[in-house]
């Protein structure tokens, strides 16, 4: 019965085609000698030298990194606490609250999440800048660190932890020597998908910024607004080729939970 | 079970932590929103009125309450750049998911039928472009759908077209790049539930008679309806609130709600009718947000 079809094939290739075309073709257009974008004029690294000699675009790029690690981490640990919970505290007072809560903001529209932030921050009086992108940061991402550990743990073998406790081991350290370990390639994925998400965040840093924080998309934004320039293709080029290393190795590195992460990725559906 | 029931100290903080934090930094703003939403404009810091003021006592929250105005909501209704803001939104939402579902479901179902050992490849090969910025992939499509953009050279050079057509700003260049940025998120879920469905039930209908294209409609659709609704809410709720997408590749006509938002929020700067907006568009996508909390809760928890 199981037989792929042409239309399968045909259906599977134009989708690939259509997702990684005008990636490639950035790409490409980073290596173009010509400043006009649609003419080639040969290969040329000229647009990455220009690059390395823009201290407003490395200065964004660097915040941007230092924001995205310090929110991927916060959001990790905050996230596999939620996901703890939503999977092995059984009902309790506000459960119903508590995953709402957890689960609004994989949906929600950016600009109402960075609105509502931004109006936090200004009736707490804080100076907004660094902290407040890591403090909303961590609140979008935690909830994708969540679903993606809670998958994981819901899929694995229960028996295990209680076998454990049966013999008599305390359940802080069960959590640490039994199940810790076992969810640990879903805690790292989570980590790498708050990182990403961080990185990638437009419009909620947009809302929460301040004087001295310009984030790498900010910064981008900016002058993509202005057109299209090969500069600006340079640093995307950079982005992706990073980007698509990290998933690949990470990948390669457990085959079972990279298929496991990149379902979750998505929110886990089914 | 044992974590549950034994209430030490350790136990308690994995659940306060963060319980409190999404309190703090997911619910009360939308509290916060939702009084700016009931404030007027002023030329202060903050830019609205009226401000609790706390110290006053008792008098200085009755001050506060008398003060509240509903004018941001009033101006909404009555002016229709707003009205048409939401329509548009709801209308570029609810085609581009029509279209992200047409497009996604032979995506998903043809790597549903592959070889068992290509299919984590093709997956990961649907998902990479997710975790590379979302930003790019939008301005990546500034370069192909510029006036002197590549595709108005191939439509030329393949004598489709006899001027350049101007793909940008527009509505066109605005499916486009939803269509482009949500496809993933169309695909994974239907793919999920297609994966898992019974291969024998198709045999079976096959021995009771029914055609290949017969059993599709019959069994393989409506047995990947979870899927389905998965796919769809997962794509038009966040659409709806799109900000980056048309601010690059759409037109200056008619803006969706997420620019609307967006330009009273920083160049009007106009902060209780920025409220308003967004509250009011939470309204909007409530039911559907519910609907989606549903089925995830179901699926992630009913697993058990």
């Amino acid at each position: 019965m199981r037989r792929t079809s042409p239309f399968n094939i045909v259906a599977v290739a134009l989708g690939l085609a259509f997702l990684y075309l005008p990636i490639a073709i950035l790409v490409i257009y980073s290596f173009n000698a010509s400043r006009l974008v649609t003419v080639w004029g040969g290969w040329s690294l000229a647009w990455y030298r220009e690059l390395s000699h823009d201290d407003a675009m490395l200065a964004a790029a660097s915040i941007s990194l230092r924001v995205a690690a310090l929110s991927a981490s916060a959001a990790t640990v905050l996230g596999t606490c939620a996901a703890v919970v939503l999977t092995r505290y059984g009902s309790f007072r506000g459960r119903v609250l508590f995953s709402s809560m957890v689960y609004a903001p994989l949906v929600m529209p950016e600009v109402i999440t960075g609105l509502s932030l931004l109006l936090l921050f200004v009736a707490v009086n804080v100076d907004r800048g660094f902290w407040t992108i890591v403090v909303a940061h961590t609140t979008l991402t935690m909830c994708f660190v969540t679903v993606i550990v809670q998958a994981r743990l819901i899929g694995f073998d229960r028996s295990l932890e209680e076998a454990a406790m049966d013999l008599g081991c305390p359940p802080l350290k069960t959590f640490l020597t039994i199940t810790l370990p076992l969810i640990f390639p879903a805690i790292a994925a989570g980590w790498m998908l708050a990182f990403s998400l961080s990185l990638d965040d437009l419009v909620i840093a947009s809302f929460t910024t301040g004087p001295g924080a310009t984030t790498l998309p900010i910064r981008i934004y900016s002058e993509v607004r202005l057109g299209v320039k090969p500069e600006i293709n340079a640093i995307c080029t950079l982005f992706v080729a990073v980007v698509a290393a990290a998933t690949i190795a990470a990948s390669l590195l457990t085959k079972r939970g990279a298929v496991e992460r990149e379902r979750a990725a998505f929110a886990a559906h089914v | 079970m044992s974590a549950g029931t034994k209430q030490g100290w350790g136990t308690r903080a994995v659940l306060l932590l963060p319980y409190l934090w999404l309190i703090a930094f997911f619910l009360a703003p939308f509290v916060i929103v939702l009084k700016i939403s009931l404030s007027q404009t002023a030329i202060a810091q903050p830019p609205y009125v009226p401000v609790l003021d706390l110290a006053a006592g008792w008098q200085g929250i009755e001050d506060f309450f008398g003060r509240l105005t509903a004018e941001g909501y009033r101006l909404i209704a009555s002016d229709p750049i707003y009205v048409l803001s939401y329509l548009k939104s709801l209308q570029v939402a609810a085609i581009a998911t029509a279209i992200l579902l047409v497009a996604g479901y032979p995506i998903a179902y043809g790597i549903a039928r592959s070889p068992r050992g290509l299919q984590p490849l093709l997956v990961m090969l649907v998902v990479l472009p997710f975790w590379t910025s979302f930003l790019i992939r939008v301005y990546a499509w500034i370069n192909i759908l510029q006036r002197d953009g590549l595709l108005n050279d191939v439509l030329l050079a393949l004598h489709i077209v006899r001027a350049p057509v101007s793909w940008l700003s527009s509505d066109t260049a605005i499916y486009i790049g939803v269509v482009y940025s949500y496809l993933p998120f169309m695909v994974l879920p239907l793919y999920a539930t297609l994966e898992k469905m019974d291969e024998s039930l198709l045999e079976a209908a096959a021995d009771l008679g029914c055609t290949r294209t017969r059993a599709f409609w019959l069994v393989t659709l409506p047995l990947s309806l979870p899927g389905v609704a998965a796919g769809v809410l997962l794509c038009f709720i966040p659409i709806v609130g799109e900000f980056v997408i048309p601010d690059l590749l759409g037109g200056s006509q008619t803006l969706m709600i997420g620019q609307t938002l967006w330009t009273e929020f920083f160049s009007n700067r106009d902060w209780p009718v920025a409220s308003a907006i967004a509250v009011v568009l939470l309204a909007l996508l409530l039911v559907p947000i519910v609907i989606y909390q549903r089925l995830q809760t179901r699926q992630l928890e009913g697993l058990r």
